[in-house]
Order: structure tokens, then sequence, then C-alpha cells
């Protein structure tokens, strides 16, 4: 999220080409991906990007709450986004915001698009998401976090899926930028894809960018998709590490 | 290409995860693009008949109609009282369906809040509006004895192949036990050994995916046996 | 809040248990269950710290702003103490502004720490009548398994005990620690046939008739109480709680050091 492109003292890219924090343009921060981290929850995911810290969980499939709005025909995906109050520098109010509920429509709408909710009418699937610390990107940690709560609670999907944000500072393209790189950004594109087939189920874009940038942005983005992809994959099958191939049945 | 080969190989799997070997065919939990099979669930992969499954390490038990289940009477109407069955879906107990002369608004009386029944899982529909039905042998009011919670997905691992693990478990604790396919399971002995048939459960679904279970299991319950009531 | 039933099987079940002095996860009715304390959690946070009592977790993060006394207290700090029973937590909970029970949690909280005296509200005073140094203690329930009340109040005071002044950032001198002076703990009992019982697991809660907690200081003096349930205690049952709550206080104080 950009907040102004403002004038800044700091040098984004130095004379080696390294970041502030010493990463490279196309460098992604230290990721950590944990699933079945709750007792409660069917499903749940600790996602670290960076500073980041993010959990997310799953209940459902369960009876639609508000009745009104179940679907005949398949289960809704019902998704919340929040910020704990002590996440950012200044204390945040405790509440749904309007940027709150933006957010949880978007990575919703995201989800849909591969968890198979027509084996289960008329119920719900929620998703809840708690940042417990922001650094910038911290949506994309959030749709990381809940595609992996979602197959760790056993929910049918065709794929995970992975997001990333792209920006530009100083005028150069830069992968998962931090919140000072956020700040003094010129653009910002948080994007997720279907990892199977390639397809954006997920994309904003605000700031200044040319066509050009934004498709490079797009590349550079799509290829750390598939790099966290790994990871979230790598997260599931560590919580069942089986020792010996052979079953009695 | 291993068509005849019918042995389970034990890989965990995740959405998304390519099954395909040779002509195999798409069983549960997957899903079929381009010609490929790929997982739809967090599992382990299963090849038998022919056939390429995911067996889910997890999920909701979703019913099916002839399946028993051990439930929860969570709210009571003048014909009818609705039972929580671990799914999804609650599942409506109609008067027609009890083995008793209830009269209309009469409900209570029979079964209250919080009783526990064995039933069956009498029809689902296309929507999953489940009913389940007490009007067959064996199926009644569950009282006294002990509940454990464990995911469905564990039951089969739970029962044993024809029954040989939930057999040993309750020849060892001297406890009726009924294993219910939506993961309840209602034990039903003396102090003492349902708790410990219940660690014996416990064990079972953790270390469901893992070998060499069944003799652990017996390894605990014959560690316990001097603590068992005869 | 609650919308889970408990099984009647369930319920009889721990009844049963109880009348020989033992609970379903093998621990006798003053026992209470592991305690585990992290703090730092989060830098973003000017305190923070996530405690568990057996299954139940709960996260505290404290945030320290400057910000206008209240004019019958010009010279003193503010506190301010929230919960939230977030949705993740448990099934029951639903998501929205907080409800009564996330209302009297944080308010039972807050109680402990403010009689105790725990934040030195005279030391985080700025300039008297115009700014002083507000503290807003925000408590979120991760996973509920009964007991939200102790597990929240070990962690706001883990927190605080942690907790450094971002005076820098405000231009307002160095940096220093929160003062604290004492650590409040707070202790909690319900009820369940005629057997009273330490912290108790959600399903205890379910069943109990009544719950008590108590929240003492270092010397032993009571700081808050609050009585929850629909049931009543005696007057010896009252005495008993805080008797049990003097001694696993201390029990608690000693792990948090």
């Amino acid at each position: 999220m950009i907040t102004m492109s403002m004038e800044s003292d700091i040098k984004f890219i130095d004379e080696n080409g390294l970041r502030i924090d010493g990463r490279r343009p196309d460098e992604l921060r230290h990721i950590k991906i944990e699933a079945g981290v709750l007792e409660n929850a069917d499903g749940s995911a600790y996602v670290e990007f960076g500073k980041n810290k993010v959990l997310a969980a799953v209940y459902g499939p369960r009876e639609c709450h508000p009745r009104h709005l179940q679907n005949p025909s398949k289960a809704i995906i019902q998704c919340k986004y929040n910020m704990m109050t002590f996440s950012v520098s200044d204390r945040k109010r405790p509440g749904p915001d309007r940027r709150s509920v933006e957010i949880s429509k978007i990575i919703s709408e995201a989800l849909e698009s591969v968890v198979q909710t027509e084996l289960f009418p008329r119920a719900s699937i929620d998703v809840y998401m708690e940042i417990l610390q922001a650094n910038a990107g911290t949506r994309c940690a959030g749709l990381v976090a809940a595609s992996v709560a979602l197959a760790d609670a056993g929910v049918p999907m065709k794929d995970i899926i992975p997001a990333i944000a792209v920006g530009k500072a100083d005028g150069k393209l830069l992968l998962d930028l931090n919140k000072e790189e956020d700040n003094y950004g010129q653009a910002d594109v948080p994007m997720a894809i279907i990892p199977k087939t390639g397809e954006v189920v997920l994309l904003q874009m605000d700031g200044h960018m040319t066509q050009e940038e934004f498709e490079t942005a797009l590349d550079m983005g799509i290829k750390a998709c598939y790099e966290i992809y790994e990871l979230q994959k790598d997260a599931l099958k560590r919580r069942y590490a089986v020792e010996t191939p052979e079953v009695e049945e | 290409m291993e068509t005849e080969n019918v042995k389970p190989v034990r890989e965990v799997v995740v959405p998304g995860d390519l099954l395909n070997e040779g002509d195999l065919k798409a069983g549960n939990g997957t899903y079929v693009l381009d010609g490929k099979i790929y997982a739809s669930l967090l599992g382990v992969k299963s090849i038998a008949s022919n056939y390429v499954n995911v067996i889910p390490l997890g999920g909701r038990y979703m019913p099916h109609p002839g399946d028993s289940v051990v439930g929860v009477v969570i709210d009571i109407g003048p014909s009818n009282w609705l039972v929580e069955i671990n799914s999804p879906y609650p599942a409506p107990l109609h008067v027609n369906e009890v083995p008793w002369r209830v009269e209309f608004g009469d409900t209570a009386r029979f079964l209250n809040l919080g009783q526990v029944i064995l039933a069956k899982v009498l029809m689902v529909d296309e929507t999953m509006k489940v009913q389940v039905t007490l009007n067959e042998s064996g199926l009644r009011r569950l009282e006294g004895g002990h509940l454990v919670d464990i995911s469905h997905s564990k039951v089969p691992r739970v029962i044993g192949k024809g029954g040989s693990m939930i057999q040993m478990i309750q020849n060892m604790t001297d406890c009726r036990i009924f294993v219910g396919q939506n993961g309840r399971i209602w034990i039903d002995g003396e102090m003492p050994n349902m708790l410990v048939a219940e660690e014996a459960i416990k064990m079972i679904a953790a270390e469901a995916h893992t070998n060499r279970l069944t003799e652990r299991v017996k390894e605990l319950l014959e560690s316990r046996k001097t603590g068992l009531v005869e | 809040m609650s919308r889970s039933i408990i099984s009647e099987i369930r319920k009889n079940h721990i009844i049963e248990l109880l009348k020989k002095g033992e609970r379903m996860d093998g621990r006798a009715p003053m026992d209470l269950r592991d305690i585990s304390i992290e703090t730092n959690v989060v830098d973003s946070a000017d305190g923070s710290a996530r405690v568990r009592f057996g299954k139940t977790d709960v996260m505290v993060g404290i945030k320290l702003i400057i910000g206008t006394p209240f004019s019958d207290t010009p010279n003193k700090g503010v506190l301010t103490t929230g919960a939230e029973l977030i949705p993740m937590g448990h099934s029951d909970f639903e998501s929205g502004p907080p409800g009564e029970d996330a209302i009297e949690l944080a308010r039972v909280v807050d109680r402990g720490i403010r009689e105790s005296g725990m934040v030195d509200v005279d030391k985080l005073c700025i300039t008297p009548g115009e700014s002083v140094w507000m503290c807003f203690i925000d408590i979120y329930a991760l996973n509920y398994d009964g007991n939200l009340f102790d597990a929240s109040n070990l962690a706001a005071v883990a927190a605080l005990k942690t907790a450094v002044v971002p005076a820098a950032e405000a231009g307002k001198g160095e940096n220093y620690p929160l003062p604290v002076t004492c650590t409040p703990i707070s202790v909690t009992a319900a009820k369940i046939a005629n057997t009273l019982i330490l912290d108790p697991t959600f399903d205890e809660e379910m069943i109990a008739s009544a719950r008590l907690t108590v929240t003492t200081d270092e010397n032993g003096d009571l700081r808050a109480m609050q009585k929850g349930g629909q049931g009543p205690l005696t007057v010896d049952e009252v005495k008993a709680v805080v008797n049990a709550s003097r001694e696993k206080g201390e029990e608690i104080r000693n792990i948090i050091g």
C-alpha cells in the first residue's frame, strides 16, 4: 500500500545493486511457514515474510452463519483479515476498517477459484487471518497462510495459492517490498496465482508504472510465487513426515 | 507401468500434486485436468485396483447413507430432534424414525438436549440435507460410559482390518466400544479400563500414518494391564 | 457466547471422575495445567507476550502512545485494557465487536493490574495536565480451552514487565523500561457439583455452575475478584478459593520471575 510518493534521502539501491536490507532487487525476504499451529481450528498456519507475522485459521466446512447467505449449490468462503492493534507502529483501533474489508474480499475471491465449494452446498468455509506484526505485504502473507490453513483443514482444493507483491522505488522494480520501501515507493503490485495453470487470482496495483514496467513486475512476481509455492507444500508435508513407505491396512 | 501393484504407498501429497503413474484411474480425493490426475486433498497417496486415491489426513466428516454415527441431541422440536454428528450439517431425527410412539410436542420426554444416540444415516440429498434414524436393531440412546472424539479419517485405522484393532482393544480392556463413522467413539466399561481404551484409541489416531502401529498398541495395552479392573 | 452443547455422557464422566478427585486430563482438582510464557513476541508492540495454560493460548500486546490525561488525574498516565475473543480461538466465537464475555474478561484483567498499581502511572507523566503516556493493553484469545482469565492476566503482566516506553521515537528522551511495581496474578476456580477445581478446561467450564477469579499481589493481599456463572457459591467455598489463589498465585509468580 502506498501512502504518498515522498521525497526521501534513502537510497533504495546502493552502488552494489543491493537494497537497504541487503537483498537483490529480485530477492524474497526470509520466509517461514508452519502448518497446524492451533488446536481448535480445523486447519491453521503461521507465516513470516521478513518481519511480517501472520496467523491463519480455518473452520469448516460448517453450517453457514448468517443463514441468509447460504447457497444451495455450494459452500461460501467467508474471509476475515484483521490487524492486531499492536501490529503497526501507530496503534490501530480494534475492529474492521475499510481497508480490512477490501482485503478480506479479494482474498476470499482468490480462494474461491481453487476450493471445490460445490462439494459442500449450504455450508460455509470460514477463513480468519490475524496480522501479529506488519511490515508491508501483509495481504500476500495472509493469503499464503490462508491457503496452507485450508489444505491443513482437509478442504478439497485444486491447488495451493502463493502470493507476493512487486513494487517500485528509485525507478527500480523490487520484489517483496519491506515497510521502508513501501512507504517511499512509487508503485505496488500485489498478486497471486494458481501455480498449476499460471492464472492470476489476485491482482491490485497502485502508484505509477509504465506498461512495460508492469509486465516485468508480473513476470518477477509470478516467478517468486513458484518459489513460495514450494515452501507452502513443504510446510504441509513436514506436518506428517513419514519414516517408511510400508503400511499395514 | 505398475498396473499390478496394489500395495498402498505411504506418500503424503498436497492439493495440486501430480498423481499419474501410467494407466491409473482417478479415485477419491483427486481431480482430472488435461488428462492428468492431481490430488485435491492433503493426504496419503494410495493405489488400489488401478485407482489412485488420496486418503485424507484430516477434514470434516461427510455423512453417507448407512453410516453408523454417534450423535448428540442439540435441539428439540415438536416432531423432531436435531442431532449433531460432527459434520458440517446437523441431522434431523424425525419422530417417525424412532422405535417409540411419540406424541406431537412430547419429544423432550424421549430424548433431551445433550443426550447421546447411536444412529444410522438414513439419507443425504443433493443439497446435503441429512437425516438419521434410530429404527434399526442395535440403534439406541447411549448412557453412561465415556466419549472420545477423533478425526473421522482415522476411523478405519481404529477399527482395523476386519475389526481386528478394535477387537483387540475391547478384549484387552474388557470394554464395549462403538466406533461411529463420524469419529465419535463410545466406550463402556469399568472406569480405569475405559481410560486405557481411550489412550489406545488416541494413540492410533495420532500415529495412523505410521507402521507397526498394531504392535505398539498391543504393547501399550499390555503395559497397562496391571491397572485394569477385571 | 457458547453455542456448543456438552453431551450428557461427557458431563457425567467429568462428574464421576471428580467424585474420585480426578479430572479428564489426569490433574488433581487444585492442579494447574502446564504454563508457558513467551515475551517480546512482536517488535511492533512496545511489549508483548504469548501465554499458554495447557491448550489455552493468549496473546497480549502493549502500545504506549502520547495522549492527554484525564482532567481529574492530570499528572498520571492512562491505562486501557481491551480483549477480543477472535473467531479463530473457538468455533463458538463470532466475528464482531466485543460481546459481554470479552468485555468482562478485559475489565477483570484491567482491575487486577490497576488496583495493584502495577503500572506506575505517576512515572508516565510528560507535561502535567497536557501530555502523558497512555498504556494500551490488548488481549487476543488465539485458542480457547478454558480459563481465559488467568492466561490473559499472566500474558498482560508478562508483556508489561518487559515493555519499553518508546520515548526516543517521540522525541521525549531515551527509551526506558515501563515502570512496574508488582506482579498481580489471578487464579480462577470453577464449581462442578460440589467440587471446586482450579484452571478449568473448556468442557469443565461448560458444566460448571459458578466460577471465581481472585487476583493477588506478592504479599498475598487481594486486589481484584470476580464471581461468574449462574449458580451460587457458599461462603466456605469463597474462602477456599481465596486460599488456593494465594497459594497458586505464588507458584505462578515464581514461573514469571
